[in-house]
């Protein structure tokens, strides 16, 4: 039987990472993931038909509005594959900012009853987010044979650009759901945020219209950097790698960094005030 | 590995009362207190002292291996903050502990239950919640769905169980975690009386193991069975550390002596923006089977507070709840004028046993953001005494009744 010594200080200070507990508590991961995903498909009339509505009816919708009536040019394909490409990776990106921002009081039960590590929380409410994206996939993938676009192996970088985009979600979410533990209003800036953000990615418009020289400042927003990097793997030779993909990676790693250090400095008080 | 499982050096926990504790805070009323609490401390104001309660102060204890450890205490004792921290929910602020084993704590029946999934399901994620790894639930599956007695519904979404179901399959979960180190606080009372014997019997089990427990109970029959040695909470100190026998004598012989009128009572929580100025219990009538309890509430805003939530609980003299009558649950509204309310509480048809009771008033804000203005646990005590409940000339006594009934027995045929 292992010997485990459990000591606690009111003098100790937060610690970054206790490796031994996040271990031990690995399948609780798991288990929220699953139940999240469960109760999802379950609860909802509609079930999984959500994950196929929701980007489709979105995709009609701005290709009414910004492909035929305002009439935004597209790299060259057709805009209904132009704006689909990009919507694949910001619903990822939406769902996982809501939930992990969310996820603290959601799960406010647990907290004040048992102990698990607390950092699980947000990460694990954003995993459920990866099914409704692979179905949106599928239904993309319908569409680029519909419109006969041949499929690169660039395709092969999509994990990269997935797991930027839930890393970029996680970390604001991190900072907000941790804020939303004190302050109940965070809750209504987040449909706000989500949308100001949609507008200041190019989803419904391409990249190419931002000025070049201003091109570096657009880039501090991670998700240009992702949106780009899934036109470039899916709709071909007009759209070129996103430039300045280095500058999305930093703001990215100090989002993370620094949504991290705030979760765990206020980790030791989620219980008193939630 | 050592003698000693738990060890409590020096323990504290302060939490921030009064003007801050607004439940929840907004953003903007969080930057207009941080501008005007600097504007203070330039004029040299400092924070005030009452604003801070000691939910637990100078605790320190020693539990061997293999002991069963009970805790007593009234409402609002720091029980439930001692298990919090022990079980490293939340932080201390003063002090030190050390675990030495594997620790649980169950502080609550069903925790992280999801109405949507079935048993089986439910089973899985309370006991990956309570840490419990996935081969060890695999390992006591069948032993959790017998104890639990749900075989023929693991497949129907605990939200079509009924509350008995519920609550026996909360446990069962429970009562199969086996670490070394188990905190518990009070699950036994659950479901119907066979099956709380079935509960207070696995856990003589669990203590008979070898394991070492952590008891919280108002159960005084519970704790003398399980528990060596006790120890009495008050006000967030150890008062005692004994044989439970003699804890519980000692805790029933000094239970309820507040008597302290309520508006010099500065152990209370809440904003305090409307507060409890008096209470009055016209106790003359109980004999009548009536109670009337008046509320005097003053409003420190310059306005009327509209969907107030009221609550009066009674407890009875061992501190165990017997009733919360909340004006919500009648539908009844209230609103706080400016100028304050008298709000009389009548209990009809009384059915309390002899005894001392107290009255514990909270009031707040509506349930969706319920901010607390104002909560004084124990405010006033009332006695019943011995009287003729149900009006036949005689003096109604049962040894270890909890509340009066109204039935009449009748033949309805002469097989």
């Amino acid at each position: 039987m292992e010997n485990v010594k459990i000591v606690v200080d009111a003098k100790d200070n937060w610690k970054i990472f206790n490796l031994d507990d996040l271990w031990h508590y690995r399948e609780l991961f798991f288990f929220l993931v699953w139940r999240d995903i469960k109760v999802r498909y379950k609860q909802t009339v509609l079930g999984a038909t959500w994950a196929v509505l929701q980007p489709l009816m979105t995709m009609v919708l701005f290709s009414i509005i910004f492909g035929r009536l305002a009439g935004l040019p597209s790299e060259g394909v057709p805009y209904p594959i132009f704006t689909f490409a990009a919507l694949l990776p910001w619903q990822l990106f939406a769902f996982a900012l809501t939930n992990s921002s969310n996820s603290l009081v959601n799960e406010k039960n647990l907290i004040t009853k048992v102990y698990f590590p607390r950092i699980i929380i947000p990460f694990s409410s954003v995993v459920a987010g990866l099914l409704d994206f692979l179905i949106a996939l599928g239904i993309y993938l319908i569409l680029m044979l519909v419109y006969q676009i041949p499929l690169t192996w660039r395709v092969l970088w999509m994990p990269v650009f997935v797991l930027i985009a839930i890393i970029t979600a996680v970390s604001v979410g991190l900072w907000l759901t941790t804020l939303n533990v004190k302050y109940r209003d965070v809750r209504y800036v987040i449909p706000f945020l989500t949308q100001f953000w949609l507008f200041a990615t190019p989803i419904a418009y391409s990249s190419s219209l931002v000025p070049e020289k201003w091109m570096w400042l657009y880039s501090l927003n991670p998700m240009v950097g992702v949106v780009d990097g899934f036109r470039w793997m899916l709709i071909g030779n007009a759209v070129q790698f996103p430039p300045y993909f280095f500058i999305s990676l930093l703001v990215v790693l100090v989002l993370l960094v620094s949504g991290f250090i705030y979760f765990k400095k206020t980790e030791d008080t989620f219980a008193d005030v939630i | 590995m050592g003698d000693i499982a738990i060890q409590v050096e020096n323990l504290g926990k302060k939490y921030k009362i009064g003007a801050n504790q607004a439940r929840y805070q907004t953003l903007r009323e969080s930057i207009v207190n941080r501008f005007s609490s600097s504007i203070d401390r330039i004029k040299g104001v400092s924070p005030k002292e009452e604003n801070i309660i000691w939910a637990l102060k100078d605790i320190n204890f020693e539990v061997k291996h293999g002991e069963v450890l009970g805790i007593i205490g009234r409402n609002g004792a720091g029980k439930s903050t001692l298990l919090k921290i022990l079980s490293r929910i939340t932080k201390p602020t003063t002090g030190r502990f050390e675990l030495n084993g594997r620790v649980g704590s169950l502080l609550e029946v069903g925790t992280g239950f999801h109405p949507e999934l079935t048993g089986r399901d439910n089973i899985y994620l309370s006991g990956a919640i309570l840490g419990m790894q996935r081969q060890e639930i695999n390992r006591k599956f069948d032993e959790i769905v017998d104890f639990a007695e749900v075989e023929k519904f693991l497949d129907t979404p605990v939200k079509h169980y009924s509350s008995g179901m519920y609550m026996r399959m909360a446990f069962s979960v429970a009562a199969h975690l086996e670490p070394e180190i188990l905190l518990v606080d009070e699950v036994l009372a659950v479901g119907d009386a066979e099956f709380q014997k079935k509960c207070l019997g696995k856990m003589g089990d669990v203590a008979g193991q070898g394991r070492t427990v952590i008891y919280v109970s108002h159960n005084m029959g519970s704790l003398e069975s399980l528990c060596q040695n006790s120890i009495l909470l008050h006000n967030g100190v150890i008062k005692s550390f004994d044989k439970t026998k003699n804890i519980i004598n000692l805790y029933l012989s000094t239970t309820i002596k507040n008597e302290k009128p309520i508006a010099f009572r500065v152990d209370r929580q809440g904003t305090g923006k409307i507060f409890f100025d008096d209470i009055r219990i016209d106790d003359q009538m109980i004999k009548n089977r009536l109670l009337n309890v008046d509320l005097f509430i003053q409003n420190r805003e310059k306005k009327k507070i509209s969907n107030i939530l009221l609550s009066i609980v009674i407890c009875d003299s061992l501190g165990k709840k017997i009733s919360n009558l909340v004006n919500y649950i009648i539908k009844k509204p209230l609103s706080i004028g400016v100028n304050g309310e008298r709000i009389r509480l009548s209990i009809i048809n009384l059915n309390l046993v002899p005894g001392t009771y107290s009255i514990s008033p909270f009031i707040s804000s509506d349930i969706q953001n319920s901010e607390i203005y104002d909560w004084v646990i124990d405010a006033i005590k009332f006695d019943v005494p011995d009287y003729d409940y149900y009006r036949n000339g005689t003096i109604p006594y049962i040894k270890g009744d909890t509340i009066y009934l109204d039935y009449i027995y009748e033949i309805i045929s002469n097989s």
